[in-house]
């Protein structure tokens, strides 16, 4: 077996736990899971392809920056498809979960959220088509590191990305006064509203860092391997099935069960092959459900 | 005579997803269990039947050439099993569990039917599943005929058994649960118990319409279990108001209405190329359907009285119906 399935994996399981950790804010703050997440995904990926688009258009071709194998415009897009992914994710609680959140069954929250997955993802459908599109073309060369293991520049890129933005959300939420909030407000919402805490300022910022993150996941997936509508939705059992593993409102939680999940999924397509990738995270989910249900990082709920 | 034959397809079709429907509402009308996995569970049902009834193929395991009806027993029974496992797994955890594991049997299924080639055909499917009255296949009229007479028995006999359940103490248990779970728990109910039965009777049910279905088209194939059919199951039954056996069954014949004639439409109105864009602004016009509904009528055309909000938040704007009905 060779440990080219850790760099696989490491990256699978960045793509899943950037994910995570939005449906693990959602779950714990919003109390409910949310089916619409993978196609948060979806949309950032391609609102960064258009921005992409318009960029070209305007400023014409750019080159990418040497070993990468995108430039500035990409750098940008994905900025500007963050904003675009969060307010999609606020517009969405405006019209639909917010109000259903009001009349006080979690349960139909659910149900809205997957009628909504379906309908945006069926958008995308409609605007880009099903067929895969890429952010490029251009095929990199993969450096060896040794131990049998190749790295392509874009790759190592973005996992250094991933860990900065991981960073940046523990920070926020342990360090920050919003972050704070949305802790207590997950822990015991009742007792949240007594201290006076702003719950629909920290509801904003649950969807537009759930949805910002799923745009960048998104965007990889569209780098390392294509962009198209049902993207996000495959993602979308791993994504529970890791912010499950890592325990349901923990950040870290969510990544390191996105990394269990990605490395697992890698070392399951050597040994097994490709066409039961998807079981992986079925079986992690069962065991976790029969074997400790509150995760690795859970608390207990009150 | 080609409309009535077609209208007897058009009904066959809608009777069978009004099958599926009547399964999910004693999920989730009557339990209130999330079971957005369904189409899983119908595809468990086609395929146990398919390999219990097909000849013998040497490509893959059986079929073992049985009758029919073996089948559709074998479908109840294997697709209640697999339901019961699921409901064991997840019902003592939270409701969104729940949601989360059977979203994952579906997948699971799926990925079964599509790699496990020696048990269910790899994506190319099972073809030569007898069909009942296939003698008749000749004149298309009395054979779409006779199949809605068949599977107009089978949703007869479910909805009255399921009208029965619900008004037994069992179903009076289930709703109790679904209503306020503490209160049924004091009277000595054991609330996992028993909705892993409601929801493995559900998944029976669910099972026996895949079933039939590929009994009548004769062919099955893993893309006709996509989430999108869990998608359509749940907008009828949201349609005709969860809680409702006979609004589950008009849900679906409305909504099955509504999804054919579009299609008919869009197959007119756009060119053969468009044809695939045009299929998904159908969805996104059901999708958005689905969440206007639950917003405005979220009872549906029959739904069931309002469920009691958690907190009482709810019980001052229909405290007549909920008396009167009760």
């Amino acid at each position: 077996m060779s440990l080219q399935f850790v760099v696989d994996g490491l990256l699978a399981g960045s793509m899943i736990g950037l994910g995570a950790i939005g449906v693990t804010l959602t779950y714990s703050i919003l109390r409910f899971s949310n089916f619409a997440h993978g196609d948060f995904m979806a949309w950032g990926a391609y609102a960064t392809l258009a921005v992409v688009g318009a960029i070209g258009a305007m400023f014409g071709k750019i080159a990418p920056i040497a070993p990468l194998s995108f430039g500035w415009p990409l750098i940008a897009a994905v900025v500007i498809g963050m904003a675009i992914t969060g307010l999609l994710a606020l517009l969405l609680d405006m019209v639909l979960f917010a109000r259903l959140r009001a009349k006080g069954q979690a349960i139909i929250v659910v149900m809205a959220s997957f009628g909504a997955s379906m309908a945006l993802r069926s958008l995308l459908e409609f605007i880009f088509s099903s067929r895969p599109t890429y952010f490029s073309r251009a095929i990199q060369i993969a450096m060896p590191v040794g131990f049998g293991i190749r790295i392509t520049p874009d790759q190592i890129a973005l996992l250094l990305l991933t860990a900065v933005l991981v960073l940046s959300v523990h920070l926020l939420m342990t360090r920050t006064q919003t972050g704070r909030s949305m802790q207590a407000l997950s822990q015991n919402a009742a007792l949240a509203r007594i201290v006076g805490i702003d719950v629909a300022k920290v509801v904003r910022v649950t969807w537009i860092v759930g949805g910002a993150l799923a745009c960048v996941a998104g965007v990889m997936i569209g780098i390392l391997i294509q962009i198209r509508p049902f993207m996000g939705f495959d993602m979308l059992l791993p994504m529970f099935a890791a912010a499950i593993l890592g325990g349901i409102g923990s950040v870290p939680g969510a990544v390191l069960g996105g990394l269990i999940i990605g490395l697992a999924e890698a070392g399951a397509v050597q040994l097994i092959g490709a066409e039961w990738r998807a079981a992986v995270s079925f079986i992690i989910l069962m065991t976790v459900l029969f074997v400790r249900p509150i995760g690795l990082f859970g608390v207990r709920e009150r | 005579m080609d409309l009535l034959g077609y209208g007897a397809f058009f009904l066959t079709t809608a009777l069978i997803f009004s099958l599926v429907t009547l399964g999910l509402n004693l999920q989730w009308g009557l339990t209130g269990l999330f079971n957005v996995g369904l189409a899983g569970f119908v595809a468990i049902g086609a395929y146990t039947s398919a390999l219990l009834t097909t000849p013998d193929d040497a490509a893959r395991l059986g079929g073992f050439g049985l009758p029919i009806l073996v089948g559709w027993f074998g479908a109840m029974l294997v697709g209640g099993i697999a339901a019961a496992l699921t409901g064991i797994a997840t019902l003592r955890l939270r409701s969104d569990y729940l949601a989360i594991t059977t979203f994952g049997v579906a997948v699971v299924v799926q990925l079964v039917a599509l790699n496990a080639q020696k048990l269910t055909g790899g994506p190319f499917g099972i073809g030569f599943i007898p069909r009942p009255f296939g003698g008749l296949a000749e004149t298309p009229l009395l054979f779409n005929l006779s199949n809605l007479a068949v599977v107009s028995m089978v949703t007869l006999i479910v909805y009255l058994a399921l009208e029965h359940l619900s008004r037994s103490p069992w179903g009076r248990v289930l709703k109790a649960l679904r209503e306020d779970e503490r209160a049924a728990i004091s009277l000595g109910k054991s609330a996992r118990f028993y909705r892993v039965q409601a929801f493995a009777v559900g998944g029976a049910i669910m099972a026996l319409a895949g079933a039939l279905q590929a009994h009548f088209t004769g062919f099955i194939a893993p893309d006709n279990y996509l989430p999108a059919l869990t998608f359509q199951v749940w907008v009828m039954l949201i349609v005709g108001g969860s809680g409702s056996n006979i609004g589950a069954v008009i849900g679906s014949i409305l909504v099955w209405a509504i999804w054919a004639g579009s299609g008919a439409l869009t197959s007119v109105l756009f060119s053969p190329e468009q044809q695939a864009r045009a299929a998904s602004l159908q969805i996104v016009a059901i999708g958005v359907m689905l969440c206007v509904i639950l917003l405005v009528r979220p009872n549906g055309l029959f739904g069931d009285r309002p469920r009691r909000a958690r907190f009482g938040k709810r019980a001052k704007e229909a405290p007549d119906e909920s008396i009167a009905k009760s």
